[in-house]
């Protein structure tokens, strides 16, 4: 403020450091490393047939890293680790950096604290398309996999562009106008979902998992089929950090600060629902991780995307990778109730806190 | 850059089917202080949104610098207008140098994000409008005053030739008001920003304002120093009001 200092606040002396948008914490990536590495020893080790620690890891210093060591292990815990755990565990940690990431990018992008692909019902329509997928008789392995990621991606396309569209011509505020479409077309997904297992026959269990969200069915097939889906859709969305850092003062705001808005929009909630789908079609429904991940990072970080999305994808894969070890120690039960005995009382949390402050 | 900054030719500019300018030409040169002044509805906002490229003209044409406003994408409008936004909504916590620092965004690198000289322009932002104090604090938590002055850093962040403001001291009490304004000016006339501010105060218009350019209904009724602008017959036609509601500050224009 130019003369008359006496009247108004002086100009800070305090601007040395200032911690802006963009910075990254690399301490925090290092300890996400690290949180990540014990649940992959962990995971694996842990199930009907323990495996020590020790020969977990020295399995897979020996498998994946091509460690000659001395055998000290059984043909049969080596088969389980493999074939059976490391594929779940993997799985688990690609399911949650994927709906980590959507979710970052939905609330971002929506400027919504509540948005994330179970909410908004993009991961039901996702769901919903993985089911009719799963209904078609299709017996060639290549097609079927692109089928089944080709419908949920659709499926959740389909809904969350619907859902967008909708939540604008409510006379609602914004924040409950999306909450209440999402719960709309959630629900009328649900019964589309219901449908696809009346009808389903042999391929109810299937659906049923879609239902529940589980990585029971969890295989190197079907993981190395989404890795490169979820791979492409992150960073597609990393690279757009400036555009949702440009939304957070709106949409107008974002136009003055050269953000194409109805361009990134478009491309980011595309990003985000192919991301969506290719989680859904290998796990199922897996609630409010999307929703409790990036929250919790915006609360240590900041609401910089820079920092929210990447550190958000190592969390998100870290707390599913936990959240499915905790499901099995409560004997086998499907990780989507764990996340949401999680996650249901935190959205009403930030339900809570969302009615005050949200104007600036 | 020779020639007018901004330059409006006849310019005929609707909202679906409302027709909110009719036939406006405006020209601003570099370095000026325009002030728009006019009833609402007069047409005010919308002539901001022409000239960022927010609204398409439907007849006439704009220019920055001697380029169509609607040839130029959003980054190239935000190299060369800085906005100050009016209401704004911030839907997470966010700490005031951050929010200041999204006055970066159309000059950082899209994939490395932030380079040194871009932090060295948010610190030089915060010292000139002196927001120093506020650093460290949700921005969702300050006073309307102290929100203005952030959003003003931010745009002075930005470090685009033309600021443009909509009705910037409209929550302010007069001291910040006043504060406010000084600080326009000090723009201005230091860095050489052209300035470019909807007002509805009148009072602080003529006083620091050396053009006004009145609008009504559509039209730019009048254009030029605060004393022709604010005539009585002017005020009275076009506000509807009694002339001696609007003392002029004494010496101005």
């Amino acid at each position: 403020m130019a003369s008359r200092g006496e009247a108004l606040p002086r100009p800070g002396v305090r601007v040395g450091p200032s911690r802006g948008i963009g910075d990254r914490p690399s301490a925090l990536i290092g300890l996400g490393f690290v949180a990540l590495a014990v649940a992959l020893v962990a995971g694996v080790g842990f199930g009907s047939v323990a495996v020590a620690p020790g020969d977990t890891v020295a399995i897979l210093a020996h498998r994946l890293l091509g460690l000659d060591l001395a055998r000290t292990w059984s043909d049969a815990a080596e088969t389980i680790v493999m074939e059976l755990r490391l594929p779940r565990v993997l799985t688990s940690m690609l399911v949650g950096c994927a709906l980590a990431v959507a979710g970052a990018t939905y609330q971002g992008l929506l400027r919504n604290p509540l948005a994330d692909p179970y909410v908004l019902g993009t991961a039901s329509g996702a769901a919903l398309g993985a089911a009719i997928a799963v209904i078609i008789p299709v017996r060639f392995v290549v097609l079927e996999f692109g089928l089944l990621h080709g419908l949920a991606f659709l499926g959740a396309l389909a809904s969350i562009y619907t859902v967008y569209r909708l939540s604008r011509v409510t006379g609602l505020a914004p924040l409950t106008s999306l909450l209440l479409t999402g719960y709309a077309v959630g629900s009328l997904l649900a019964a589309g979902l219901a449908m696809a297992m009346y009808l389903s026959g042999a391929a109810l269990r299937q659906i049923f998992i879609y239902l529940l969200g589980s990585f029971d069915a969890a295989t190197w097939a079907r993981l190395a089929g989404a890795i490169p889906i979820v791979a492409i859709g992150c960073i597609g969305i990393l690279l757009r950090a400036r555009s949702l850092n440009g939304l957070l003062l709106g949409e107008q705001t974002a136009m003055h600060l050269g953000i194409n808005v109805r361009r990134e929009r478009a491309i980011l909630l595309g990003l985000a629902s192919l991301v969506t789908a290719a989680a859904v079609a290998i796990s199922g429904l897996i609630g409010f991780v999307g929703l409790v991940v990036p929250h919790v990072v915006r609360l240590i970080v900041g609401p910089s995307a820079r920092a929210v999305l990447p550190i958000s994808a190592i969390g998100g894969a870290a707390l599913l990778a936990y959240a499915d070890l905790a499901a099995r120690l409560l004997g086998e039960i499907p990780v989507g109730v764990v996340t949401a005995v999680l996650g249901a009382p935190f959205f009403l949390l930030i339900l809570r806190r969302a009615r005050t402050g949200y104007e600036l | 850059m020779s020639g007018p900054i901004i330059a409006l030719d006849r310019v005929t500019a609707a909202y679906r089917d409302r027709l909110a300018l009719r036939d406006v030409s405006l020209t601003i040169e570099p370095g000026e202080r325009v002030a728009l002044i006019g009833p609402n509805g007069a047409g005010k906002s919308t002539l901001l949104a022409v000239v960022t490229g927010l609204l398409a003209v439907a007849a006439g044409s704009a220019r920055l610098g001697g380029e169509l406003v609607g040839g130029l994408d959003r980054l190239e409008v935000a190299r060369r207008i800085a906005v100050v936004p009016g209401a704004v909504g911030l839907p997470f916590a966010t700490r005031v140098e951050e929010v200041i620092a999204l006055g970066r965004l159309p000059h950082e690198d899209p994939f490395r994000g932030p380079r040194p000289a871009d932090r060295a322009a948010v610190a030089a932002a915060i010292e000139r409008v002196g927001v120093g104090h506020l650093l460290g604090r949700d921005a969702r938590e300050l006073s309307l005053g102290e929100r203005q002055l952030v959003l003003i850093a931010m745009a002075v962040a930005q470090a685009a030739p033309i600021l443009i403001l909509d009705e910037p001291t409209v929550h302010l009490d007069l001291r910040h008001q006043v504060g406010a304004m000084e600080l326009l000016v000090d723009l201005n006339k230091r860095d050489g920003t052209t300035v470019i501010a909807v007002l509805h105060d009148l009072a602080l218009a003529s006083h620091f304002f050396p053009r006004l350019v009145l609008l009504d209904r559509g039209r730019i009724v009048a254009d030029g120093r605060p004393s022709r602008v604010l005539s009585e017959d002017q005020v009275r036609d076009v506000f509807g009001v009694d002339p001696s509601f609007v003392r002029l500050p004494v010496g101005s224009g």
